[in-house]
């Protein structure tokens, strides 16, 4: 957190000064764990096992906070009893299908019943205690590499720093999401805190740190193939009708008002042209058919599939897994058009990367047009960020851009001006979609900029009379109301830009709910209906968030309560009843069907119920835990050419490679390694390996390494540090952990390989990201090959190691 | 109260008005830095504002290169570089040491897994310290003293500055500088170092550094406070079990004076690369102006003698 986001970590140096306890789990000893009281090096790819350990302590030990578990979860569920748990299946739950490598979830629905005791054998929360049984310190040492005692100490502060008086929060990143099992890790640390009782509480919950900038606010106004924004599905083929398509997403808790959140969207867009009996224009919206993520987008590319791709401040031929093959993609596209502040590698590939170099690309052989065009940077345009925290907060623009830079508002709007001038008077049908788009936004200046500001203002949402809506409670499913995104609704409430709001701490109550604005309904703690007990009282005095006054009839306290105002604790739902009014009085977790936390997941997730450990797609241990070795569900595109066989073996390729990032650079680096006074601080690309690692290699400080995978071979400085230390596993040796940050490429001021080079396509089967945590390689002191004697490395390698050769 | 420095406060020794002794009637109070290094996350923001703030020159792309020191690729205070945050790792293996060619991977595989000790042991502490180092604006400043054109100057809150349109490149003030923070620039030869960030301060700014820092590693004040901030800082890491931690730099009656910045450190100042007794080099000036003055009395006696003995 220090390395990738040092002013939040602002906020952990304080809480540590009044006396919070810091713990950080990283392979690597870094800028963080120099400032955490207790630092812990684990391998990278056993998270499942070290969270489900921390599970397993917490209910063996007794040590659940009961009284939230039984209220506020779905412990007191009984499962089918076809349901087969991983703990009985070898590591597969039931409904397996190995031809499809995809799980049919029937089995996995709870009966109805409950059991308040959760003494049911087929409650979840005896399910849970045996399926976490073998996550014991034994196996966290074998898979981890951390010590009983290390672990013990973890655990003993976790289980004294929560419950009634006290909460624990966990904070990561990437290091936990990109990973094959990237989901389950996440799902694995919200168990434990539900049990613990540490969410919808001040201090507690699951913080996901982005990686940079408003990733936030791009998956709620999503650049996600598969979403709407507000997290409303992406329309399938088969919704051939409005009513279709809502018959899909379920009526659970406030989803239950999905036709106004939708309705107003598509009000939004199309404006008058929408009308109940055209369906809103719900027809001239986009269809996916699949997976149409990067990695098999790139994999299209390959094939011929795909003739155009627009690149918006990204970088793939430095910043994504396989960049290798993402710069063999951009190879084979009729058009490509770059919009960033510099001539990135990904608008360069064609005459400066690693394939020019050993001749498998000729720059006369490229047909892909490159357009680049430049664009503004953040103080050169107004708009809002939305952060980790759902919090929008608008930034003024500062100054103009430079020469023929425009902003990214800019060139959308006008390139969608243009194309709507091109097809203006058009009656072909396809063309309908585009003509009907609301798309009139005042212009000011000479470049004619759009007016940020009327963007969120159609994001809030208008009534029929053009007022702004003050919340989505307003928005209407007939028509009458246009929102641009549900859960945004709000932002520009009393036609002020409550975004732009910057009262100081100093002025405000610590919730400070006067400085931008948060999503939904400007609260700043999700479900925090659940920091009061069932019938509606703080759970200390300490821990006072919101509770119910039963005088005035209604929820108050610190923040927004995140429930209906008026429905007292002791509501109870009618039976039948649908969407918000099916939820009782006690129940928190408002988006869920039931109101509930969930500690089991009955639909929804790709690899299981349950978190499973599995290993890496390449790792040198198979799975202490269970007989199925790697994830069942994981997506590797193994029948693709381009990808074929590519995953490496451990005796080849010995030691465990991670990737990261460093304070003083940004991702891919065309914000930084363009920039003296950054690309000074940090100018060649290095590998961190241990002392030990470097006698057993002959590496020398300061010198040259070359790190091969199965997918490719890069040279970097090495970097001697005691902070990389090799795991001792009982009854494996010692596994070696090499550390690359993948800042570098081909262009700027200061260049080195591409680490993402080494990674292959093997992505997590949920949400389709890469795995881009750990692999395994080969280091041998020196620099690369120059040339086709590259390739020739990387081919020794592969034949060595039994894998087909695929070019 | 003016304050009347005899010879010795104002080259060495207690000196409580180091504005007023230079000269200023009227003057804002003493400010300074306090670098808590406890809370340094080795961001090098710093660094990166008080280049920009300060319009300090580019480096030249073609020599960048790794320093293979850590996280520290700038090395050292210099010309241009007023803020340099230091990387120092500390633990159980031999000193990040560069593995020597010549061992075999046994010899370095047993330190190596004996800082692992045995399985069941409870991880061994490593340390990262790291620390913002800068020009500490002393009480009583060798690089000013020794100057001979006057382009060293002590501002009216306290702190020393070099006005570079008046320095002649004679670098006298670099051999004085008991911390080794004063530089020249190849180009030109001048010397440069750290401001204080004058100008922000005649603006009624804090220096950029301080702004930028985000965890308050670097604070800035008026001399006094800052220096009941950090005793007291002190005392509530000793309170925590944190007894290594001392100030360097904050004792008014220390060999130069007490430093305008000071800081908190977690080890001796050596580890830091600080002198441990920093002692302005120009203490012993009166004592060398009184045995030189005598020298040169005794050369006159003895010219005068020589010529007063001489017979017509």
């Amino acid at each position: 957190m220090a390395e990738c986001h040092p002013v939040a970590f602002q906020w952990v140096v304080e809480a540590k000064r009044r006396g919070a306890t810091i713990i950080h789990v990283d392979p690597r000893f870094t800028r963080t764990s120099a400032l955490a009281d207790l630092h812990v090096p684990n391998r990278v790819g056993g998270d499942v096992v070290f969270l489900g350990a921390l599970i397993n302590h917490v209910l063996s030990g007794g040590h659940e906070f009961r009284e939230y578990v039984t209220a506020y979860t779905n412990a007191a569920d009984i499962l089918p009893e076809e349901y087969v748990d991983a703990e009985d299946g070898a590591g597969l739950f039931s409904g397996y299908d190995p031809a499809t490598r995809s799980y049919d979830n029937a089995t996995w629905r709870p009966t109805g019943e409950r059991d308040l005791t959760l003494s049911h054998p087929r409650c979840v929360f005896q399910v849970l205690k045996r399926h976490f049984a073998r996550y014991t310190p034994e196996r966290v040492q074998r898979a981890c590499g951390i010590s009983p005692q290390d672990f013990s100490r973890i655990a003993a502060t976790l289980v004294s720093c929560s419950g009634r008086e006290r909460t624990t929060a966990w904070v990561y990143a990437v290091g936990w999401t990109q990973h094959t099992t990237g989901v389950q890790h996440i799902r694995t640390a919200a168990i434990l805190q539900l049990l613990l009782g540490n969410m919808g509480r001040p201090g507690g919950g699951i913080l996901a740190l982005r990686g940079h900038a408003s990733i936030q606010g791009s998956t709620d106004i999503p650049t996600l193939f598969d979403l709407l924004p507000g997290y409303l599905p992406m329309p399938r083929p088969d919704d051939v009708s409005l009513e279709r398509y809502l018959t899909r997403i379920p009526d659970t808790g406030f989803w239950g008002n999905k036709r106004s959140y939708l309705v107003s969207l598509l009000k939004a867009w199309f404006g008058d042209a929408a009308t109940a009996e055209n369906d809103f224009c719900f027809g001239a919206l986009p269809r996916i058919s699949g997976d149409h993520g990067t990695y098999r987008t790139v994999l299209d590319m390959i094939e011929g599939k795909i003739k155009g791709y627009f690149l918006w401040g990204q970088n793939p031929a430095v910043g994504s897994a396989g960049a290798r093959l993402q710069r063999l993609a951009m190879a084979k596209l009729s058009w490509l058009v770059v919009r960033d502040l510099t001539v990135i590698e990904s608008a360069a590939f064609w005459k400066n990367s690693p394939e020019i170099a050993t001749g498998e690309l000729r720059t006369d052989q490229i047909g892909t047009e490159v357009f680049f065009i430049p664009a503004a940077s953040h103080v050169e345009k107004g708009g809002t960020f939305t952060n980790t925290q759902r919090m929008l907060q608008w930034h003024h623009k500062a100054l103009d851009p430079p020469a023929d830079a425009r902003s990214d508002l800019w060139f959308a709007y006008h390139l969608g001006k243009r194309i709507r001038a091109r097809l203006a008077g058009s009656t072909a049908a396809r063309d309908r979609g585009l003509l009907n788009l609301t798309w009139e936004y005042p212009e000011s200046g000479e470049e004619a900029e759009p007016a940020a500001e009327a963007v969120l203002q159609e994001v809030n949402g208008r009534g029929p009379d053009g007022r702004l809506l003050s919340g989505f409670a307003e928005l209407k499913g007939d028509g009458s109301t246009a929102c641009g995104c549900w859960i945004y609704s709000g932002c520009f409430a009393g036609g002020v830009n409550q975004t732009a709001r910057r009262r100081p701490h100093t002025e405000q109550s610590w919730v400070a709910p006067e400085w931008g604005w948060a999503w939904p309904a400007n609260r700043r703690i999700l479900y925090n209906r659940a920091s009061a007990d069932p019938a509606g009282r703080p759970w200390s005095e300490a821990k006072a968030y919101v509770w119910w006054d039963a005088e005035a009839g209604q929820w108050t306290g610190h923040d927004v309560p995140d429930f209906e105002r008026g429905k007292p604790p002791d509501f109870v739902p009618e039976p039948g009843a649908a969407g918000p009014a099916a939820l009782g009085g006690a129940d928190p977790f408002i988006m869920q069907r039931d109101g509930k936390g969930a500690l089991f997941v009955s639909a929804g997730l790709a690899d299981g119920p349950l978190p499973t450990h599995y290993e890496p797609a390449e790792s040198p241990l198979v799975n202490a835990l269970y007989k199925q070795d790697d994830s069942p569900v994981a997506k590797s595109y193994p029948d693709h050419p381009a990808t074929h066989n590519q995953l490496g073996g451990a005796a080849v390729y010995p030691f465990v490679v991670t990737t990261y990032r460093l304070t003083e650079h940004h991702t891919a680096g065309g914000m930084s390694r363009t920039l003296s006074r950054l690309a000074e601080l940090q100018p060649e690309l290095f590998c961190e390996v241990s002392p030990s690692l470097a006698a057993l290699r002959g590496l020398e400080n300061g010198g040259w390494a070359t790190i091969i995978t199965a997918r490719a071979a890069i040279e970097a400085r090495v970097l001697v540090t005691r902070r990389v230390r090799p795991l001792r596993i009982p009854g494996e040796g010692v596994i070696h952990q090499i550390g690359l940050p993948y800042h570098w490429g081909s262009e700027g001021m200061v260049t080195g390989d591409t680490v993402n080079d080494l990674l292959p396509f093997v992505v997590d089967p949920n949400v389709f990201i890469q795995e881009s945590k750990v692999a395994t390689c080969d280091v041998k002191p020196g620099r690369r090959p120059r040339g086709p004697a590259l390739t020739d490395l990387v081919m020794r390698y592969r034949r060595e190691a039994g894998l087909e050769e695929d070019r | 109260m003016k304050h009347q420095a005899s010879v010795a406060s104002r080259l060495y020794g207690r000196l409580d008005d180091v504005s007023g002794e230079a000269g200023y009637a009227e003057h804002p109070p003493r400010v300074g830095f306090f670098t808590d290094t406890s809370v340094c996350i080795g961001c090098k923001a710093c660094e990166v504002a008080c280049k920009e703030w300060n319009a300090l020159p580019d480096p030249d792309a073609g020599v960048l290169k790794l320093s293979g020191e850590s996280y520290d690729n700038t090395s050292a205070l210099g010309a241009s570089s007023w803020r340099h945050v230091a990387f120092i790792e500390q633990g159980p293996l031999d000193a990040g040491a560069p593995a020597a060619g010549g061992l075999s991977p046994a010899d370095v595989l047993g330190p190596a897994l004996a800082g692992l000790a045995s399985p069941d042991s409870v991880a061994p502490a490593t340390r990262w310290l790291m620390a913002s180092d800068v020009c500490k604006h002393c009480t009583h400043a060798a690089c000013l003293d020794v100057c001979p054109t006057g382009a060293l100057v002590r501002t009216e809150f306290g702190t020393v500055i070099v006005q570079s349109d008046v320095c002649n490149g004679c670098a006298y003030c670099v051999s004085a500088c008991p911390f080794g923070v004063i530089d020249r620039r190849e180009d030109d030869g001048r010397a440069w170092k750290c401001t204080m960030c004058y100008d922000r301060l005649r603006g009624g700014m804090e220096p950029a550094c301080a702004k930028a820092c985000p965890t308050d590693s670097i604070q800035f004040g008026p001399l006094d406070e800052l220096r009941v901030t950090a005793a007291a800082r002190v005392q509530e890491l000793h309170a925590s079990g944190v007894t290594d931690a001392r100030l360097y730099g904050a004792d008014p009656d220390d060999g130069i004076g007490g430093a305008g910045a000071f800081f908190l450190l977690l080890d001796e100042p050596e580890v830091y690369g600080l002198p441990p007794n920093p002692v302005v080099t120009t203490k012993d000036l009166p004592a060398m102006w009184k045995w030189a003055g005598g020298a040169a009395a005794l050369l006159v006696a003895g010219v005068a003698a020589a010529f007063a003995g001489r017979r017509p």
